[in-house]
This record gives C-alpha cells, structure tokens and sequence, in this order.
C-alpha cells in the first residue's frame, strides 16, 4: 500500500537530517536564520487557490508530486550543446540542479571588480556581508516558498560589486535542470550587492533537460547602494513538465537605477514574483515582462513596486502573447507610502489572445496613500488586430506571416530593451520561431 | 482587365452592393463616386477581399481569373493594390521592412527571386522621389504618428514599389490639404503608363482636377446609375447629388 506523498514532510525531513552534517556551522547565525525560515515555512504550508495572491495558480499539481530533493549533478559538455546561447561572452556560470559546475563556467571579472562566487564560498569569505544582506529582503514571513528556499539557501551566486565600479562584462548565471532520470527539486539562492556608484549587468538563465519533472524554486535578492545601476535579465525556456516558482528582490538605495526584464519562452508552470522596495528617494525602477505560453503553459507574473520614500519613479510593462489553452495571470501591485510624495509610478500590461482557448487573468492593485503623486494603470487583453493583418495582407503577405510579423513587432518592444546582445539575438530568434515566423 | 457582373455584397444582415456591372480595361482610370453611405468604399473593400463583407452574388474577374476565390495576399500578389482610406498604424514593423517582405512576397507567389539588398534600395530610392518622402519617416513604425498627409503618401509610395496593375484609390484625398492632395495625385499621375489602371473612389470632385478619369461612375443605393466622362464629375460638382437621386428614386 502506497500513502501519498507528503512533500512539505519529506523538505523538512530532509532540512533535519542536513542538518546533522553542518557540525559548528549549524551554530551560525546563517543557519540561524535558516532554522527561523523553516519554522515560518512549517507555520505557513503550501498556499492553496483560497489565499488571494495564489487564486489562479494552484500548487495542488506540484506538492503532489514526488521529487528527488537532493539530485545529483553529472552532466558533460555535449549534454549542454543543444541549450547554448550562441555568442553568448562574458562571466559564464553553470549550476547543474543546484550544483556549481566550475569546469563548465568561465570568470573573466577581476575580483576587485566584483566578486562572483558560489553562495556557500561567499559566506565563507564575507560572512559579515552576507549577514548583513542575506534574507533581509525577500518576505519568509508570509511567502512560503521563500521560507523555504531560505531555509534551504546553499546553492547559487553570490556576486558583489565593489564601490564605483561599473562592470561592463555581464553576469550569467545558467541554471539547468537535470531530469533526464527522475524528478529533481532544485532550491537555489542568489545575493547580489551592489555597492555605491558601481554598476553591473546580470542574467538568469533557465533551462531544463529530459523528461522528467522538476521543480525550481528560486530567490535573487539585490541589494543596491547609492546610485547604484543594476540590469537584472530573467530568462525561462523549460520544458513543459517543470514548474518553476521565483522571486527576484530589489532593494534601493538613494539614487538607484534598476532595470528588470523578465521573459518567460516556456515553462510548464510558472510563479515569477518581482518585488521593488523603494528604500531611498529618487530611485529609478523599469519592469519590463515578456510571457509566450503555448498548450497548457501556465505563467504567472506578480509584480510589487514599493514606493516607500519620496521622488521616485517607477515604470512597468508587461506584455503576454497566449497561444492554444494556456493561462497567464498578471498581478501588479503598487503602493505608495504616506511618505513617498512626488512619486511617478507607470504600469501597463496588454496581451494578445493568439487563440480562443487561452485565459489571462489580469489585476492591476494601487494603493496611494500620499496625495501629490503621478500614478496610471491599464490593462489589454484582445485579439489579434483584424484590420492590421487585413493591411499586411493586402500588400501580399500571407495571412500567417503577416500574423508572426505582428506578434514579434508586439514582443520587440520589451525585447529590443535587452542590453546584452547575445540574449537578445537569441530571443528574437526563439520568439520568431515560436510565433511562426521562421 | 477587369470585369465586375452583378456584384452583390452585403455586410450581416445588410445589403450594400446591389448588382455592380464595371469593366476596367488596361491603362484606364474610373472615377467612382457617389454620396455618403451609397457603398463607394464597399466595393473597393470587396475587390480587395475584406472579410467582412459577404459576397452574396454576381463575379469578378481580373485578368481572366476569378478574384472572389482568391485571399487578399493572392490578390494583392495578381497584382491589385488598395490605398487605404485609413490607412493602419503598425507598431514596431517599420515601413521599410514592411515592404520588403511584402515585395518579397509577391515575388515568390511570381515565381521570382527575392530582391536583393542592393536592388531593393535602389528601387526605394527611385521611388521615394514620386512621392517626396522622407527617408526618416520609412525607418519608423509603419504609419505610427504620421499624419493625415504622410499616410496617404505612404500609401502611394507603397504603392509605388509593388507596381500593381489595378490601384485602387479609397478616398485617398480625404483628411488632406490641397498642397499634399497634389502631391499625392502626382505621385499616381506618375504611375500611369499606359497598361496600369486606376479605379478612384472619391466624393468629391477636387481629386478629379489632378488625377484626370477616363470614365466616371455614380454609385447610389448599391448600383452604378450613371456613367459618363470627366464632364459628369464637374457636373456633379456643380449641382450636388441630389438632382441623381431625385432622378433614380423616382424610377422607384
């Protein structure tokens, strides 16, 4: 006789026994804080579709599933050739389910540029700056899933760009999972602190192999210092059995610039949380989105930008072109403090229904507690425009071509922000193959 | 060239065209007019294959083949072209990228090579100078803020570089002011050779003093109900509509 698998009973389990390994560490305060996660995460359990922010995403599929939660990571070089990025330069890190590949990556960063290590190897060297950043940020108070990827934080980059540098050569990170022989549940953790005056361009990759389902569940937290510019790319391309929850904190400083784009190609089903707080004043925010789910995809973006201080400006742009039956949920929420007066934030989100079958479920959420304010929202959800494809038409391009050409001029705009050329090469080329073009 | 019988197209539950008789033989340009609402730009919508109008009879042929059973793209691709009256804003396809796929197009339903880098842009250069169009408005989304003028010239720049054999002109003088109303009429004067037609849909005759017609119809209620020379224009322009109505509806 079979029981049915206790997934939240197996991850903590799992943490019990981990812990019997850590000897001394497991008096850290890092670890500390990971026992606190765990605790919240046991309090709060996986949410279901009656809690607000999970209403059109249910976890009922990914909880019952059972996954090897300590995977392995044997991969070679050939296994990877079919998820290159072509031309893709620069600091290049492979994490294969969770694990960092150093014979697979390339650094060429200086470290008095900045620093690129693996999560663990940067506690290691800067315990007092992990300390100081490490799960400040991202919510383990009421998120479960950052509970328990905090509690689990071990595998990732920790990256920190030291004071006034501006660090031209990007930052790509690829994680890969592995499941050309089971089911794999990856739990990966990434620090990003980005000193005063310095600057840095960094991108996620995503990507999965084999058949088999796997499960990530990801928090990037940035820390960005004075005037600090910071260029946070997330890329998904897995497959149709993956799930992937993620959460990309950004924390600023006076004077800050961000810029956060994320594009979802393919993914089974995807939870994307973007959170900006807005801890100094006249910070710079740009959220941009991109999501293409095909058959029974489902991505879900939730956004939160946190005006919390004064003279800040915030712009957002989502934009979803659903094919066959899938479903995307857009939510966007917006405060602006008391406090925050002379705030500019923008948000606007449109998406094209490519076929009668798919769902976007749209929620625009602004909360303005302080009167001299710019604030706008608008959401779209439409067909494809008949009379701009009857145009096209009428000078001789065929119906479906003239279709293709107006879904990668739709996607251009979020596309065309990207600054690092191969990713962006790359997913003009993914988006025209898969709106048909080529 | 072209030769419409008894056309008959309704959009829902309404009839619009009523039996159009027409025929357009090479180098020729009509002038087809008519008061508001008599279904002017019905039919040049029909002829280029607009989905939203349901031909309910009668046929159409252009160059000895059936143009009801062709899609837009084909019959675009045969080689007839319609100037929008409103023509389309196309965010983030740039007007120059645009036609080459457009041209490209045309060419592979033709049995040609696609046109070269090189033999492309000669040909946009030669043929901005009909219209008088900027280099800077064609590397810009595709009619995305120009205004009233620029779009009609795009139109018949566009027009220009696919060399149709039938253009079709939908009101192509409407929202436009005389200095850009000759312009645009130059540019089409231009692009008559002798073996190239013209149908021109209009309802007012000040297009006509630019662009001279062969002929010149009266659309009212769905039919033509008089046909005539480039006199019958200035009569209308004279005398208005009304004294045609009066003319058809008493018949009724």
């Amino acid at each position: 006789m079979t029981t049915p698998i206790d997934f939240k009973a197996q991850l903590i389990a799992e943490f019990q026994l981990n812990e019997t390994r850590l000897n001394g560490e497991s008096r850290s305060s890092l670890h500390q804080r990971r026992r606190l996660a765990l605790s919240r995460f046991e309090q709060l359990g996986f949410p279901t579709i009656r809690h607000e922010e999970w209403k059109y995403s249910n976890v009922k599929n990914l909880v019952s599933q059972e996954f090897n939660i300590t995977p392995s990571a044997e991969i070679s070089h050939e296994d990877l050739t079919s998820l290159e990025i072509p031309n893709l330069a620069g600091n290049i890190l492979y994490f294969i389910n969770g694990q960092y590949q150093p014979q697979l990556s390339t650094i060429v960063s200086p470290a008095d540029e900045v620093e690129i290590l693996t999560f663990t190897e940067g506690y290691k060297k800067y315990p007092a700056l992990v300390e100081e950043h490490f799960a400040k940020y991202a919510d383990d108070l009421n998120d479960a899933f950052t509970a328990l990827n905090t509690a689990f934080a071990q595998y990732g980059a920790f990256i920190h760009v030291t004071k006034g540098k501006v660090v031209e050569t990007p930052i790509i990170l690829r994680f890969i999972s592995d499941a050309r022989t089971e089911n794999v549940a990856v739990q990966l953790r990434n620090l990003v602190i980005v000193e005063e005056h310095a600057s840095v361009k960094v991108a996620e990759s995503f990507r999965t192999i084999g058949d088999f389902s796997s499960f990530t569940n990801t928090v990037t937290e940035a820390f960005l210092g004075k005037e600090a510019n910071y260029d946070h790319y997330k890329v998904q391309d897995e497959s149709e059995k993956a799930f992937h929850i993620g959460t990309t904190q950004v924390h600023h400083s006076d004077k800050a610039l961000s810029y956060d784009t994320t594009v979802t190609l393919n993914g089974g089903w995807v939870r994307n949380n973007l959170n900006l707080v807005m801890g100094g004043e006249y910070v710079e925010a740009h959220l941009t989105g991109l999501y293409l789910p095909n058959g029974k995809q489902h991505i879900d973006n939730h956004t939160l930008v946190d005006h919390a201080m004064p003279n800040s400006y915030s712009n957002e742009l989502y934009k979803g072109i659903m094919f066959d039956k899938s479903t995307g949920v857009f939510n966007g929420k917006i405060f602006v403090r008391e406090d925050a007066q002379k705030t500019n934030a923008y948000q606007s989100c449109k998406n094209v229904l490519a076929s009668p079958d798919a769902t976007m479920n749209t929620k625009p959420q602004l909360e303005i507690y302080a009167d001299d304010v710019k604030c706008s929202h608008g959401t779209t959800t439409g067909q494809m425009d008949e009379e701009a494809l009857f145009y096209l038409q009428s000078r001789g391009i065929p119906k479906d071509k003239g279709r293709a050409l107006l879904m990668l001029a739709f996607a251009e705009d979020v596309v065309e922000k990207i600054k690092i050329p191969a990713i962006r090469e790359y997913l003009e080329s993914a988006i025209a193959k898969k709106v048909g073009e080529v | 060239m072209l030769k419409i019988e008894n056309l008959q197209a309704s959009i829902g539950e309404k009839q619009i065209l009523k039996g159009i008789n027409l025929e357009v033989k090479p180098g020729e340009v009509h002038a087809i007019m008519g008061p508001n609402g008599s279904g002017k730009s019905t039919l040049a919508s029909v002829l280029a294959g607009r989905e939203d109008y349901d031909v309910t009879g009668g046929s159409v042929l252009f160059e000895g083949k059936d143009l009801l059973e062709l899609a837009p793209e084909e019959r675009a691709a045969e080689g007839i072209f319609l100037a929008f009256q409103y023509p389309v804003e196309i965010p983030g396809v740039s007007t120059t990228n645009f036609l080459k796929t457009a041209l490209n197009e045309i060419r592979k339903y033709q049995g040609q090579e696609s046109l070269d880098a090189v033999s492309f842009l000669k040909r946009m250069k030669e043929k901005m100078k009909l219209v008088n169009i900027d280099q800077s408005l064609l590397s810009r989304s595709l009619n995305e803020g120009f205004s009233g003028g620029e779009k009609k010239r795009n139109e018949v720049f566009q027009m220009a570089m696919l060399e149709p054999k039938l253009g079709i002109l939908d009101e192509t003088d409407s929202g436009l002011d005389i200095d850009a109303l000759r312009i645009v009429a130059e540019g089409v004067n231009t692009l008559r050779d002798g073996e190239r037609s013209f149908i021109v849909v209009t309802h007012y005759q000040r297009l006509l003093d630019y662009i001279v017609p062969d002929f010149v119809h009266v659309l009212y209620k769905g039919r033509i109900v008089k046909s005539g020379t480039k006199e019958l224009a200035l009569e209308l322009e004279e005398k208005g509509y009304d004294w045609i109505k009066a003319e058809v509806d008493a018949l009724v």
